[in-house]
């Protein structure tokens, strides 16, 4: 910011004709740029891998050569052991009712806190984030044992229960930091007009709060469905999540790491979340971001 | 945002100044009833967090002080089960391996003696990736704030590497340090980066600073935009050098929320498990205490349990070292609202 303004400054009191070549901008660019190849050249290179022949695994040609769909084929291949589809679909479930979950219940929980005075908000919320920063393996020990024993072990709501553990913190936490930006003189407002309270947040309230719930349960859907440790351990064959799938995926020989087909599998997981991410960039970097800076 | 803050305020206050004027006492019972109100709405929440986390955490603790029966891996002696006492804690504290009179230390290559290792291992993790991402993110930070044309590009291209899920990042890093892969060729270097200590833990480094400077870079952006530019006009009509600008300016102005990125990514690093697990398994000393769990919860899940509640424990006690200590208030941050 300051750097442009102090470019243009500058600018301003030099005749055109006269002016030295300013090196600021070119600084930004090629510093701009690097940023720009660092975030992006390995998930380029994953998607190059995924459609380069098997043959040639380690071809360093940076362009698309040897394009091919095969190893996209090999990912949905049924013979080699693997059950993608169904890893996909496990994936969605898992993490589609953990994000329905945690946004149902937290956004009572968010709106409280972001909106009414109380005592021992602090003490809640220090509460609430300190769940969200818990480990996962402290989980893991009981909950293996818990699960065996009443029978659940291996099942979706195996994988869903610890996932809420760290995805309603979550979800609780950021939606505080979006209604507290919200409106709320119109709550008031309808309050005036002769609504209870709980008509306003029916009524007025939840209308306003739905693309900061909307953001928010992006957020959370995506750090259920990048969830590895709990269903790495808790899940069996037919409930295998796919970043499970994706890290111990079998290629034709056992010993061969078979990198052109992981390569597809990761571009299938990835791009539609690099999608979402993208068309809701604004809004995902303001819900990454609330609460810590305001 | 502080410019715009005044107007909603006002608003408020006017509605409602005409709305309460009745008096003190009807405001106090509003507020009783709003205290009610609240926790009627947060009760769902905070039973559902108890279920999930509390309920789990009591469990494991009640379990680390029973021992595990089966056969003792490091003495082949068959182990009642039972109470343990601080068995379990010791076994991993001190390296005690065994029970009564076959108790020594864990030989060589078992679970328990790779202990401090794993501690050690997780720290040196912690302390090398939060290091280069606050540098790294601070810098992106910087950049990203500067106007130019592209600067959307950029902001956007950098949630990528966040979005990607772990395992995919350590596939997609696996294959790139592999012997033929293009990080070996592009420097010339013929490194089996997975095949042996430092190399392994530079790979898991790097994957990790990759995937989450991108958070760091925001968070520290966001506290950046916060900063009026008249203040930096100021100390420049002043005569304050760029250094001193950001050391004087930009610094402090930040800190709080850096501190809240730093603290947030040291909690998250101190519980690594997917980057490791994927593209080493704990091989050449890159076991993360999580990964010692994940290991012993097949040897024996009350042994787990221990090391489960002592790595719960160091992250209790960072976490609380970074809050009383060095002022990194998230939940400050998160109460006290704009500004």
């Amino acid at each position: 910011m300051s750097t442009a303004t102090a470019t243009a400054a500058r600018h301003a009191d030099v005749p055109a004709s006269r002016r030295v070549f300013d090196w600021a901008p070119a600084r930004t660019y090629i510093q701009a740029a690097i940023i720009l190849i660092w975030c992006l050249a390995p998930f380029y290179w994953m998607i190059v891998t995924a459609f380069r022949d098997v043959g040639y695994t380690f071809d360093p040609t940076f362009f698309f050569t040897h394009v091919t769909f095969d190893n996209f084929a090999t990912v949905f291949d049924e013979s080699r052991g693997n059950h993608f589809a169904q890893n996909l679909i496990n994936s969605l479930i898992v993490a589609g009712i953990t994000t329905i979950i945690s946004l149902i219940v937290g956004v009572f929980a968010a709106y409280a806190l972001a909106r009414l005075r109380f005592s021992g908000k602090s003490l809640v919320l220090g509460f609430i984030l300190g769940a969200s920063m818990f480990p996962g393996v402290a989980l893991i020990t009981p909950l293996f044992q818990l699960f065996t024993n009443i029978g659940w072990f291996g099942t979706y709501q195996a994988l869903i229960i610890p996932s809420i553990s760290f995805s309603l913190p979550l979800a609780v936490y950021t939606l505080t930091s979006f209604f507290r930006e919200m409106p709320w003189e119109l709550e008031e407002s309808a309050r005036i007009d002769g609504c209870t309270q709980g008509q306003a947040f029916r009524k007025v309230i939840l209308p306003l709060a739905a693309p900061a719930t909307f953001t928010t349960a992006i957020l959370t859907f995506i750090g259920a469905w990048n969830e590895f440790l709990i269903a790495s351990q808790l899940s069996v064959d037919a409930t295998k999540t796919v970043t499970v799938a994706i890290a111990s995926f079998a290629g034709a020989q056992p010993h061969q790491e078979p990198y052109t087909a992981v390569m597809a599998a990761g571009t299938i997981v990835t791009i539609p979340l690099v999608i979402l991410v993208l068309i809701f960039q604004r809004k995902i970097v303001a819900g990454l971001t609330a609460g810590a800076v305001k | 945002m502080s410019t715009e803050a005044p107007t909603p305020t006002s608003a408020k206050e006017t509605l409602a100044g005409t709305h309460h004027m009745p008096g003190k006492e009807s405001a106090d019972r509003r507020q009783v009833t709003q205290g009610r109100w609240a926790y009627t709405l947060i009760l769902p929440t905070l039973v559902l967090l108890g279920v999930v986390i509390v309920y789990p955490i009591i469990n494991a603790i009640i379990m680390s002080f029973q021992k595990d029966s089966g056969l003792d891996p490091a003495t082949g002696f068959f182990t009642e089960g039972g109470f343990a006492g601080f068995e379990n804690y010791t076994h991993w504290l001190l390296q005690q391996c065994g029970s009564g009179p076959a108790l020594g230390p864990c030989p060589p290559g078992t679970l328990g003696a790779q202990f401090w290792d794993a501690m050690s291992t997780t720290f040196f993790f912690t302390i090398v990736t939060v290091a280069l991402e606050t540098v790294l993110g601070f810098w992106m930070a910087v950049i990203m704030s500067r106007a130019f044309r592209g600067r959307a590009l950029v902001r956007a291209s950098v949630l990528v590497p966040w979005a990607i899920p772990t395992a995919v990042t350590a596939k997609l890093f696996f294959f790139m340090f592999a012997f033929e892969g293009i990080v070996n060729t592009l420097f010339g270097t013929q490194i089996l980066w997975t095949g042996s200590e430092w190399p392994a833990k530079w790979a898991i480094i790097i994957s990790d600073v990759w995937k989450t400077t991108p958070f760091m870079a925001l968070l520290i952006l966001a506290g950046l935009q916060l900063i009026p530019d008249e203040v930096y006009e100021a100390a420049k009509v002043d005569g304050a050098s760029a250094w001193q600008r950001f050391t004087q300016i930009t610094l402090p102005l930040v800190k709080p929320a850096l501190m809240v990125a730093i603290l947030f990514r040291t909690l998250d690093v101190l519980r690594m498990y997917d980057l490791p697990a994927i593209m080493t398994g704990g091989a050449n000393n890159t076991t993360t205490l999580s990964i010692l769990v994940v290991d012993q919860i097949r040897q024996g899940l009350n042994n787990a349990s221990a090391l489960s509640t002592i790595t719960f424990i160091v992250i209790f006690l960072v976490a609380f070292i970074f809050v009383r200590f060095l002022g990194a208030n998230a939940v400050d941050a998160a109460t006290t609202g704009k500004k």
